[in-house]
C-alpha cells in the first residue's frame, strides 16, 4: 500500500518554515533572557548575602552532630530512654503552650473583628466613594506589610512584657491579612440582593446585613480558621521578643545549649499545630461543605 | 410614615397565614445569644488567664501614643548609616531571593515524590509529607538559630533559614500542583509509546511549570517579609538595624527602617505581580499570606 504525501510547494514551504522560526526564536530569547536574569540575580544576591558553600560543606557534620545531639541528654543517653528526663518541664512547657494558643485565640478574635468593619469599607462593590475605599486599604496594607515581630517589639516597648503585646501584634496583622481576604471574598458576592434591599428602602447597613452578610459569612469563618492556624505558628516565637508564649523558653533553650529542652519544646509545638490544623481543617471542610450544599 | 404603616399591616397578615414559616426567629436568637454570651466569657476567662487588666491596657495606649509622636519625622542620622541601612536592606533581598530559589529547586524532586499521580506508593509518599509538615512546622526563625550554631551568624545563616522553611512549603506547594492537573497529556504521552519519565517531563511539568513559576514569585514576595524580620535573632537583613533601634528607644530611626521596609516590600510586590501576571495571567488566589 502506497502512501501519498502531499507536500507544498517549496515557496509555501519557505514562508511558513520561516514563521515557525521565528516564533521559536522568539520563545528562545525570552528563555534566555529570564534565564540571564535569574543567573546575575543569584550571583548579587550570592554575593551580597555572604554565602559560604565551603563553610557550609566544612560544617556541616556540626549541622549533623547538632541534630544528633538535640535528641541526647546531657549524659548522652538517646532521650527515648529516660522520657521523664526528656520532659522534666512538661508541666510548665504545657502552661506556656496553653499560653502561646490563648494569645492565638484572642489575637484572631481582636483582628478579624477589626477585619471585618474594614473590610466592608474596602470593597469596591460596596462603597462608592473612592476615598473611603483607599483609607481603608491603605490601613490594610500598611496591617499586613509590617511584620508582626515589628509590632510585637514596638509593643513590648510600650506594654511591657507579657502576653499582652503579643496579642496586640498579632491582633493588628490578623487585621491586614484577613481584612484584604474578606474584602476580594465581598467582591466576589453576588450583588443583585444587595440592589434588592437598597431598592425596598433598606438602609446601607440593612442591605450588608440581610443581602451580603448570609452569602459571605461561611468564607470568613473558614478563613479565619485558616489564620488561626498561621497565627498559632505565629505566636509560638513571639516569646523571642518577650512577647508571651513559649518562645521565650525556646529562645533560652536554643541559646544556652540545653539540647535535649530544644527538641523536647519544638516537639510539643509542632504536635501542638498538628492538632490544631487537623481540628481547624475538619470545621472547615464542615462549613465549605454546608456552603456548597446551599 | 403611611408606607412603613402599609408594610407592617402586611407582615402581619403574612405572618398569620404562613406562621411556619414566620416562627422560629425567637429560637435562632437565643440560640445566638447563649453563642455570644459563651464567647464573650471565654474571652474574659482568657483575658483574666493571662493577666491583663484594663489599667495596663490604657496605661500601655498612652505610652504608645507617645512614642509614636516620637517617630515623627523619620530620620536616618548620619550618611554612612544610610548606606550601612541600604546594604542591610540589600541583604535581606538577597537571603528572600536566594533562599527561595535554593528551596524551590530542592523542593521539585521532593514534590514528585509527594504527589499521588507521579508517586504510586503510598508509603514512600507517606513519608516524604511528613517530613515536609515537620519542616514547615518549625518556623523560620527557629530554623536560623538553629542555622547559626552551624555556619556562624550573618546572612548566610538566613539564607539557610528561608531555604529549609521554604523547602517544606514549596513541596507541599508543588505536589498540590501536580496533583491538580489534567491527567489526559500524559496518557496521550503513554499511549504514543513514552515511559513514564516521559509522561512526567512531556504530559506533566509543561502543564504545571507557570503554577509553580507564579507559587515561587509569590514565596519571594512573603519571604522578604519573613527576611525583614530574620536579624532579630541575628541572621542578617534590616532586621537587625531595626531590633537595635527599638532597644535603644531610638524612634525617629525605627520609623525611617519602618519606611524603608514598607517602600522595598511594595516595590517587591508590584514586581513580582506585574510577572506574575504576565506568566499565568490572572490575578492571585493564594492564601499563604504571612
Amino acid at each position: 500500500m502506497s502512501t501519498v504525501l502531499l507536500t507544498l510547494p517549496d515557496a509555501r514551504l519557505e514562508a511558513l518554515r520561516r514563521a515557525y522560526d521565528r516564533a521559536r526564536g522568539r520563545k528562545r530569547t525570552q528563555t534566555i533572557l529570564a534565564f540571564a536574569l535569574i543567573a546575575s540575580g543569584v550571583t548579587v544576591s550570592y554575593l551580597v548575602a555572604d554565602v559560604r558553600i565551603g563553610t557550609l560543606l566544612s560544617h556541616s557534620d556540626r549541622m549533623l552532630d547538632y541534630l544528633v545531639r538535640l535528641f541526647q541528654l546531657e549524659n548522652k543517653d538517646p532521650v527515648w530512654t529516660d522520657p521523664v528526663e526528656w520532659f522534666w518541664g512538661i508541666g510548665k512547657w504545657s502552661r506556656l503552650i496553653a499560653e502561646t494558643l490563648v494569645i492565638a485565640y484572642l489575637g484572631t478574635v481582636v483582628g478579624t473583628i477589626g477585619a471585618f468593619a474594614l473590610s466592608f469599607c474596602a470593597a469596591t462593590n460596596l462603597v462608592s466613594s473612592r476615598i473611603a475605599r483607599s483609607l481603608a486599604r491603605r490601613i490594610l496594607e500598611f496591617c499586613r506589610t509590617v511584620p508582626e515581630l515589628v509590632f510585637a517589639l514596638l509593643f513590648v516597648a510600650a506594654f511591657g512584657l507579657g502576653p499582652l503585646p503579643g496579642i496586640l501584634a498579632l491582633a493588628i496583622h490578623t487585621l491586614g491579612a484577613l481584612g484584604k481576604q474578606f474584602a476580594e471574598v465581598i467582591e466576589n458576592a453576588d450583588i443583585s440582593p444587595f440592589e434588592a434591599v437598597s431598592a425596598a428602602g433598606g438602609t446601607w447597613i440593612q442591605s450588608v446585613r440581610f443581602a451580603i452578610l448570609p452569602q459571605v459569612l461561611s468564607n470568613f469563618a473558614s478563613y479565619g480558621l485558616l489564620r488561626f492556624e498561621i497565627n498559632v505558628r505565629e505566636s509560638a516565637i513571639l516569646g523571642f521578643v518577650g512577647a508571651g508564649g513559649i518562645g521565650q523558653d525556646l529562645l533560652v533553650a536554643v541559646r544556652r545549649f540545653y539540647y535535649s529542652d530544644v527538641s523536647a519544646i519544638v516537639l510539643m509545638i509542632i504536635v501542638t499545630v498538628a492538632i490544631i490544623d487537623i481540628l481547624t481543617e475538619r470545621v472547615r471542610r464542615h462549613l465549605i461543605g454546608r456552603e456548597q450544599s446551599v | 410614615m403611611s408606607h412603613a404603616g402599609g408594610l407592617a399591616v402586611d407582615l402581619r397578615g403574612v405572618s398569620q397565614r404562613h406562621p411556619k414559616l414566620m416562627a422560629g426567629g425567637g429560637r435562632r436568637a437565643s440560640w445566638l445569644g447563649i453563642a455570644a454570651v459563651a464567647f464573650a466569657t471565654s474571652i474574659a476567662a482568657c483575658c483574666m488567664a493571662l493577666d491583663i487588666s484594663w489599667s495596663r491596657f490604657f496605661n500601655g495606649f498612652g505610652e504608645l501614643g507617645r512614642i509614636v509622636g516620637l517617630m515623627f519625622p523619620p530620620e536616618y542620622g548620619t550618611t554612612t548609616r544610610f548606606v550601612l541601612w541600604c546594604k542591610s536592606l540589600g541583604e535581606t533581598l538577597s537571603i528572600a531571593f536566594l533562599g527561595t530559589l535554593c528551596a524551590a529547586v530542592l523542593a521539585f524532586p521532593l514534590s514528585l515524590l509527594a504527589a499521588r499521580n507521579v508517586m504510586p506508593d503510598w508509603l514512600a509518599r507517606f513519608v516524604v509529607r511528613r517530613c515536609l509538615d515537620t519542616i514547615r512546622g518549625v518556623n523560620t526563625l527557629i530554623w536560623a538559630l538553629i542555622w547559626i550554631n552551624v555556619v556562624g551568624l550573618g546572612p548566610f545563616a538566613g539564607m539557610l533559614a528561608i531555604m529549609t522553611t521554604d523547602l517544606g512549603t514549596c513541596g507541599k506547594l508543588f505536589s498540590e500542583a501536580f496533583e491538580a492537573a489534567d491527567p489526559k497529556p500524559g496518557e496521550g504521552v503513554i499511549s504514543a509509546g513514552g515511559s513514564g519519565l516521559h509522561r512526567i517531563r512531556f504530559g506533566l511539568i509543561p502543564q504545571v511549570m507557570p503554577v509553580l513559576l507564579s507559587q515561587i514569585l509569590y514565596l519571594i514576595e512573603s519571604n522578604t517579609r519573613s527576611a525583614t524580620i530574620i536579624g532579630i535573632v541575628g541572621a542578617g537583613g534590616i532586621g537587625q538595624h531595626l531590633t537595635e533601634a527599638i532597644r535603644t528607644l531610638e524612634w525617629h530611626e525605627v520609623s525611617f527602617l519602618v519606611l524603608m521596609i514598607l517602600v522595598t516590600v511594595a516595590t517587591i510586590d508590584f514586581i513580582s505581580a506585574r510577572i506574575r501576571f504576565a506568566i499565568i495571567g490572572n490575578p492571585p488566589t493564594n492564601d499563604k499570606a504571612s
